[in-house]
């Protein structure tokens, strides 16, 4: 091979390389492992490690995944693919692409999706910069106090860096305090609207009027939801919002400490050449055929550059063949079945923690699904609630405040589960 | 593949009252939803999924495969993605059951091997990279730029030198880089690339002003050719107050012979489904780490994984130096995990094997065509090189025909039009892990496709003939989008 190459040694072909640039001694790293070291290896490392049994939400649940999902993820036709750039060889990806935008498009009752993006903070930075994209010398976009907080900093960091002025609209009563947003928007400066469903306490806020208010300030209206809710909560183009999106991991994706998710995107049709990512087209090929390819790419990065609508060129791929399996598989009716479980089982908990009267909703009235804020009563800490369930094997949810209990149920939580929940919160020592 | 077309959709299937999986259900859940939240509030229209029983569902997606091409199906030698071999002990090492059920909320001290691993692999990234720290958050090569340029922007707004506002990117650079720049709130300034494919280094100089925050380069660049001269580069941009950003995507011919950092570079990202083997997916996910030099750790984003003298690990999620925060949590952990997997596979020896033998593949496939296909860059190239267009162009035969026809031979085709520098531009990397008769292979129907250009161009010009479909009406999709299943019912 050498010969071929003219070349009497491979240091021949790094002759352009300057000789003090090159490396002098061999990278302080193990030595190469075999196949059973490898094993070995990772399962000390994954020893350290203690599963709990999940009451923790936040954006990220634990549900259950189907065998079949993982089995068809696993076909390597579609793991080992690159993006379809080549679609006479790439009918498959782009055919569950599509699938999966008429999927999402069908939950969110909206009109275009996208091929999907990174995750639910990174799919809200990008609807944010798309307000102001299609805004008129406006770069000014609101964001509730009850967005989930780790997507509102996201946003923050994007806003920051990318010069949009990103301000937070108050929270009342455990929701989005639309006297404040009325007010905000009179500014006539506002590109944008940012609201979460449900909420970061778990509370699915009355939208009524929303949309309305926000477009006669000529502001887009922005839904952040979380994907399993879509199949039992109206909907947020049925809303009148202009951009749906969020994180899809509650569709049965693993939690895997924390990624790959998937963020969805989806889009009325007005807004269609100003979405970030790929989107997958039906069309025909000389034969007649229905086909599938990648289309109107005049928005992005390789064709556009720095005009691009965005800088995102991948898509989370074989998440999106997960979430078009998933949904396969469950169906609507799973869908809603597995959000009756949820609620019955956070109510349950709810019910039976207040009894203790240790734990107890903190906006009792307020609406929720399968996710509650709940206050802390004194002589406890939501911190020592989680140290001491963990002990015991559970994640008890998440810390909002030293006395503000995060928490979540749904279909993977037993009766038993549950019970044994109430019996360490209610024997934990009260400290006056 | 499969050279029968199966495009039937999922929705084609549906049957009132078919379901594909069995869930645990409260028997009072209906109940208690309708209870709970009030009727305005609930959905009110059908969501159009569809019902479908489960072998049904696996059957439909195994014949979607069969129309599809991997790297396990056959030889990708696709230009700039550095589409190598994806071990199969990385896929099964990913995640496991107690993997998969760790949420991100859990308390340090029930996730210290999850936090070892993103340590271990942070510090072997830094060491590879030749840089000081990294972070795993981001979870892309273009949000990897992105974080690095915000680093970058971080550090010129800490000394006040707010100014600094502009990025030098090379006409040659991927499309990510201005558009990355773009959204970090930069505007983008092109410095020329020269005959060879190298950055004009005059050209350079004349554009360094105290309005550059950064120059991005990739070394080697995106025409293959090593940037001989960036120590003179290096010393350029840090004369004029800026920092060098690496574009890790063309780092694997680098492996085992030269660090960025060591070459100068300040900050860079690496593609772990480039250089670390971790698998493309069809488009994602994957993970573009971020290595800064000493110096600028503080600004790197939130979350960190931080460690104690003990060596207990922990995570901070409020640093008020960092740039801010880029993901939900600590990145794509199962990415992570197997480009682990990969460098403790390779060990030092291996790794350090890697970037001389990518580019003894790539030298070799390109001395054995050139006497065929143009070249209009001479080597020796590093890990990839360009042809443009075929040498002799008189049958009107173009790159995209000769791409098409790879595909009828059962090879992906190469990268095409890319970069700009050539009107027919073939971008070939073959990567390490291709044996020599796969390049032969390879080799031997490049020529025969350069012989068919002359004797039958008109063939050539119709291809592919033997794919799943042809020739697709790319425009129709465009001028007419059909994007959802009930587009196409309509």
């Amino acid at each position: 091979m050498l010969e071929r190459c003219g070349a009497k040694s491979v240091d021949d072909l790094y002759a352009d390389v300057p000789k003090h640039l090159q490396l002098k001694h061999p990278y302080a790293l193990p030595q190469a492992m075999t196949e059973p070291e490898l094993r070995d290896y990772f399962a000390k490392l994954d020893a350290d490690n203690i599963p709990l049994r999940c009451f923790a939400g936040g954006g990220v649940y634990h549900h259950f995944t189907p065998a079949a999902v993982d089995s068809i993820l696993s076909r390597s036709e579609f793991l080992t693919a690159y993006t379809p750039y080549q679609p006479e060889i790439s009918q498959g990806t782009l055919q569950y692409i599509f699938e999966y935008q008429s999927m999402m498009c069908g939950l969110t009752g909206l009109d275009v999706s996208n091929a999907s993006l990174y995750d639910g903070t990174t799919a809200t930075a990008e609807a944010m910069m798309m307000c102001v994209a299609s805004a008129r010398r406006k770069n000014r976009v609101l964001i509730s106090a009850t967005v989930n907080p780790a997507v509102a900093q996201v946003c923050g960091t994007y806003a920051r860096w990318h010069g949009i002025a990103l301000d937070t609209i108050p929270e009342r009563d455990g929701v989005t305090d639309r006297d404040s947003l009325r007010d905000m928007l009179g500014a006539g400066d506002v590109a944008g609207v940012i609201l979460p469903q449900p909420n970061y306490y778990g509370i699915v806020e009355d939208l009524t009027g929303v949309a309305d208010e926000v477009h006669a300030a000529k502001a887009l209206l922005v839904l952040n939801c979380v994907a399993s809710t879509l199949g039992v909560l109206r909907s947020p183009g049925s809303w009148g919002a202009d951009i749906a999106v969020g994180d899809a991991q509650s569709l049965g994706m693993p939690m895997n400490y924390g990624g790959p998710y998937l963020g969805y995107m989806c889009c009325t049709r007005a807004l269609m050449r100003k979405m970030p990512g790929r989107i997958v087209g039906a069309t025909t090929d000389a034969k007649g055929q229905r086909v599938f390819v990648l289309t109107l790419q005049a928005r992005e990065q390789h064709i556009r550059r720095d005009k691009a609508t965005s800088n995102i060129c991948s898509n989370q791929g074989i998440m999106a063949l997960h979430v078009a399996s998933y949904l396969s598989l469950i169906g609507p009716d799973g869908l809603r079945r597995i959000n009756e479980t949820g609620c019955s089982r956070a109510h349950r908990l709810a019910s039976l923690l207040e009894a203790g009267k240790r734990l107890s909703p903190v906006y009792p009235h307020r609406p929720y699904l399968n996710e509650v804020l709940l206050k802390v009563g004194d002589g406890l800490t939501a911190r020592t609630i989680i140290d001491s369930l963990a002990q015991n094997g559970i994640l008890a949810g998440i810390e909002v405040a030293p006395d503000r209990l995060l928490v979540a149920c749904t279909e993977m939580q037993s009766e038993a589960d549950i019970e044994r929940y109430v019996e360490l919160v209610n024997a934990l020592p009260i400290h006056e | 593949m499969n050279r029968t077309l199966y495009n039937k959709l999922i929705f084609e299937y549906s049957r009132e009252g078919r379901v594909g999986a069995a869930l645990p259900a409260a028997k009072d859940g209906a109940r208690v939803l309708s209870d709970a939240i009030p009727g305005h509030l609930m959905r009110d229209s059908d969501p159009g999924l569809p019902r479908v029983d489960e072998p049904t569902v696996v059957r439909h997606y195994t014949n979607m495969s069969t129309n599809n091409f991997g790297v396990d199906s056959g030889f990708y030698p696709l230009g700039s993605c550095t589409m190598k071999y994806n071990p199969k002990i990385n896929e099964a090492l990913a995640s496991s059951p107690s993997v998969a059920a760790l949420h991100p909320a859990q308390p340090v001290c029930t996730v210290q091997g999850a936090l070892r691993l993103y340590r271990t692999l942070e510090k072997a990234l830094a060491e590879i990279g030749g840089m000081a720290e990294f972070t795993l958050n981001p979870y892309a090569g273009a949000q990897g730029e992105l974080t690095g340029l915000m680093v970058i922007r971080a550090y010129h707004a800490e000394r006040g030198d707010a100014a600094r506002t502009r990025v030098i990117v090379p006409d040659s650079a991927h499309g990510t880089n201005p558009a990355s720049a773009a959204v970090a709130g930069l505007e983008v300034v092109e410095v020329r690339s020269r005959a060879d494919g190298r950055v004009d280094v005059d050209d350079l100089r004349a554009k360094l002003d105290d309005t550059i925050a950064a120059v991005m380069l990739t070394n080697p660049n995106t025409a293959g050719m090593f940037e001989s001269e960036i120590p003179a580069i290096a010393e350029a941009v840090h004369a004029a107050g800026a920092l060098l950003y690496y574009d890790g995507a063309n780092l694997n011919p680098m492996l085992g012979v030269a660090r960025p950092g060591d070459m100068g570079f300040d900050v860079m990202h690496i593609n772990l489904h480039k250089t670390f083997s971790t698998p493309h997916g069809g488009g994602g996910p994957g993970a573009g780490p971020v290595g800064v030099r000493a110096g600028l750790e503080k600004y790197l984003p939130n979350p960190r994984v931080t460690e104690s003298a003990d060596g207990t690990l922990s995570v901070t999620t409020d640093s008020d130096d960092a740039l801010g925060r880029i993901s939900l949590w600590l990145g794509n952990y199962t990415v992570l995990r197997r480009a682990l997997a990969y460098i403790l596979t390779m060990g030092a020896e291996g790794l350090s094997e890697v970037g001389p033998l990518a580019t003894l593949a790539a030298n070799y496939v390109m001395a054995s065509l050139s006497d065929v296909y143009e070249l209009p860059i001479p080597g020796p190239c590093k890990h990839e090189f360009v042809f443009d267009g075929l040498k002799d162009k008189s049958s009107g035969v173009t790159t995209l025909n000769v791409a098409k026809r790879l595909l009828d031979y059962g090879f992906h085709a190469p990268t095409i039009y890319f970069p700009l520098l050539f009107h027919e531009s073939l971008m070939i990397e073959p990567t390490e892990t291709e044996s020599r008769d796969t390049l032969d292979a390879f080799i031997s129907v490049m020529r025969k496709i350069a012989s068919e250009a002359a004797s039958e161009p008109e063939m050539l010009k119709q291809a592919p003939h033997h794919t799943p479909m042809a020739h697709p009406d790319e425009t129709e999709a465009a001028m007419h989008p059909r994007l959802t299943y009930s587009e196409l019912k309509d």
